[in-house]
């Protein structure tokens, strides 16, 4: 019998949804083995259609993207209930994401900065997006914009994790095969993934490791071989989990961690204040800072996908 | 009430907790506020430890280790001195003072020094008031709900009233 599946977008840009499609003529298999029951990017079902189904009738749904408003939240709840296996897709739905950097800020200064002061904006009256409205006489209503970005399970319970930003397309079709042939892992796992770090898979050549230079991407071309960390640029390699197969890396590009942390460790971010600082040159105070000073802002490029999963998730109020 | 503030410390085996233990045995007084932690070297304290302290609930978290140079794993020192630099650097954005972290060196002979940070520490830490990470965030979140399903609630609460 065919299974039942969904997969839906919250808070998230749409890149994990063209991952689904980016599996290319294996979409085929997919579609022989599983019918799509909802699928907002691709497909025109209504959230009514959703809530028409019984409890439990999805066997799996796919949900990318973060909790940032209140229609996330919603549609997050509904679409656990109406599932069996509740799957978090890529970055935002696994750590919070890109947008979770949001957390630095609160919602009032994102609303000022985007509807007041950014270059391109016009609004001389200072409108504000409301959560309720009436227009020509009927009343409309927008979901209310949070003040924290969430991950997925934050807001409910989540069976397995897909991570990257996006996951890589194989990584996709091979936790869906394993759905189809019941071969998944105990309840809470990161699937479509590996269990080392990406330092593990990164085929670059590794030696004792002494910066005494940080750089940015933009200031340099690095050597094709060497490690881009011995090379001064703030990889995240040492704290990311294996899986996408160094695509970053390959291209001269250093990791951004969007593969999430490793089994058992708490905060990506911080963990990689420790990885850093042990393989930075200098002792003296005065030298570490001068070497430290040149990380263009440490803490968002350490927690770029994972602030909202970090240990104290946002800026304090 | 009057505000005591709760600081844990990570003390080095070699030097900082036996510096410490000097103090105890000396019976030089110094504030209570501090839980120590005994940990084999200042290199093994991950920033995790630290950012986990304050968010479980401590006011201000101490690193003590041995002086630069005299490090029983030769190195273990300067890496918590550099994780500490950068550590300091980030937790502003999070709206935590730096001030709340502090790395002292002390060495095995120095139990009046250890008595002296801590008191010195506490008062810093009793100026700069709790720092409540988890009700901070509790506070930030307090309307971030779904806004018909806390007029369901509000509703129903009414109703039985």
């Amino acid at each position: 019998m065919k299974l039942k599946g969904g997969i839906y977008w919250g808070a998230g840009c749409g890149g994990c949804d063209v991952a689904v499609l980016d599996v290319h003529e294996k979409i085929l298999d997919v579609a022989g083995k599983m019918d799509l029951y909802f699928w907002p990017i691709a497909m025109d079902f209504k959230y009514d259609d959703v809530r028409a189904l019984e409890d439990g009738e999805l066997d799996i749904v796919l949900y990318n993207g973060a909790v940032r408003n209140s229609e996330n939240e919603e549609i997050a709840k509904l679409l656990r209930r109406k599932s069996k296996t509740l799957v978090a897709l890529g970055a935002c739905a696994h750590l919070g994401g890109l947008i979770g950097m949001a957390n630095y800020h609160t919602r009032e200064t994102i609303l000022r900065r985007v509807y007041g002061e950014t270059e391109s904006t016009q609004n001389p009256d200072g409108v504000l997006p409301l959560e309720r409205s009436t227009v020509d006489g009927n009343e409309l209503e927008l979901p209310r914009f949070y003040n924290t970005v969430r991950t997925l399970d934050q807001v409910v319970d989540v069976d397995y994790y897909i991570p990257g930003c996006p996951p890589v397309p194989q990584q996709i079709l091979n936790a869906l095969t394993a759905v189809f042939e019941g071969a998944l892992p105990p309840k809470g796992s990161v699937i479509g993934a590996g269990t080392r770090t990406l330092c593990d898979e990164c085929p670059r050549k590794k030696e004792e490791k002494a910066i005494s230079e940080f750089k940015r991407p933009l200031e340099m071309i690095p050597d094709p071989e060497k490690c881009l960390l011995e090379q001064g640029l703030i990889c995240l390699g040492p704290v990311t989990r294996e899986g996408c197969g160094a695509r970053c890396i390959n291209s001269g590009v250093p990791c951004r961690g969007c593969y999430g942390p490793l089994e058992g460790v708490y905060d990506q971010g911080v963990r990689m204040i420790s990885a850093l600082a042990s393989v930075i040159e200098p002792k003296e105070e005065d030298e570490i800072d001068a070497v430290l000073g040149g990380i263009v802002d440490p803490l968002r490029t350490f927690h770029r996908f994972s602030t909202p999963a970090s240990i104290l998730r946002r800026k304090r109020s | 009430m009057s505000f005591e503030p709760k600081i844990v410390g990570f003390l080095c085996n070699w030097c900082s907790y036996t510096g410490a233990d000097l103090a105890g045995t000396a019976r030089i007084k110094y504030a209570p506020n501090i839980r120590s932690v005994r940990v084999m070297c200042s290199g093994r304290i991950e920033p995790t430890f630290i950012v986990k302290a304050l968010y479980e609930g401590a006011d201000g978290v101490l690193i003590a280790g041995c002086h630069p140079g005299d490090c029983h794993y030769q190195e273990g020192n300067y890496k918590a001195l550099r994780r500490y630099r950068l550590l300091k650097r980030i937790l502003p954005e999070y709206g935590v003072e730096p001030e709340r972290v502090r790395l002292e060196w002390v060495a095995a002979s120095e139990g009046e020094r250890f008595a002296r940070i801590v008191d010195e520490f506490t008062e810093q830490i009793r100026a700069l008031g709790p720092l409540h990470i988890k009700e901070s965030l509790a506070e930030a979140m307090k309307d971030d709900v779904i806004p018909h399903e806390a007029h369901n609630e509000g509703s129903g609460e009414a109703h039985e009233a």
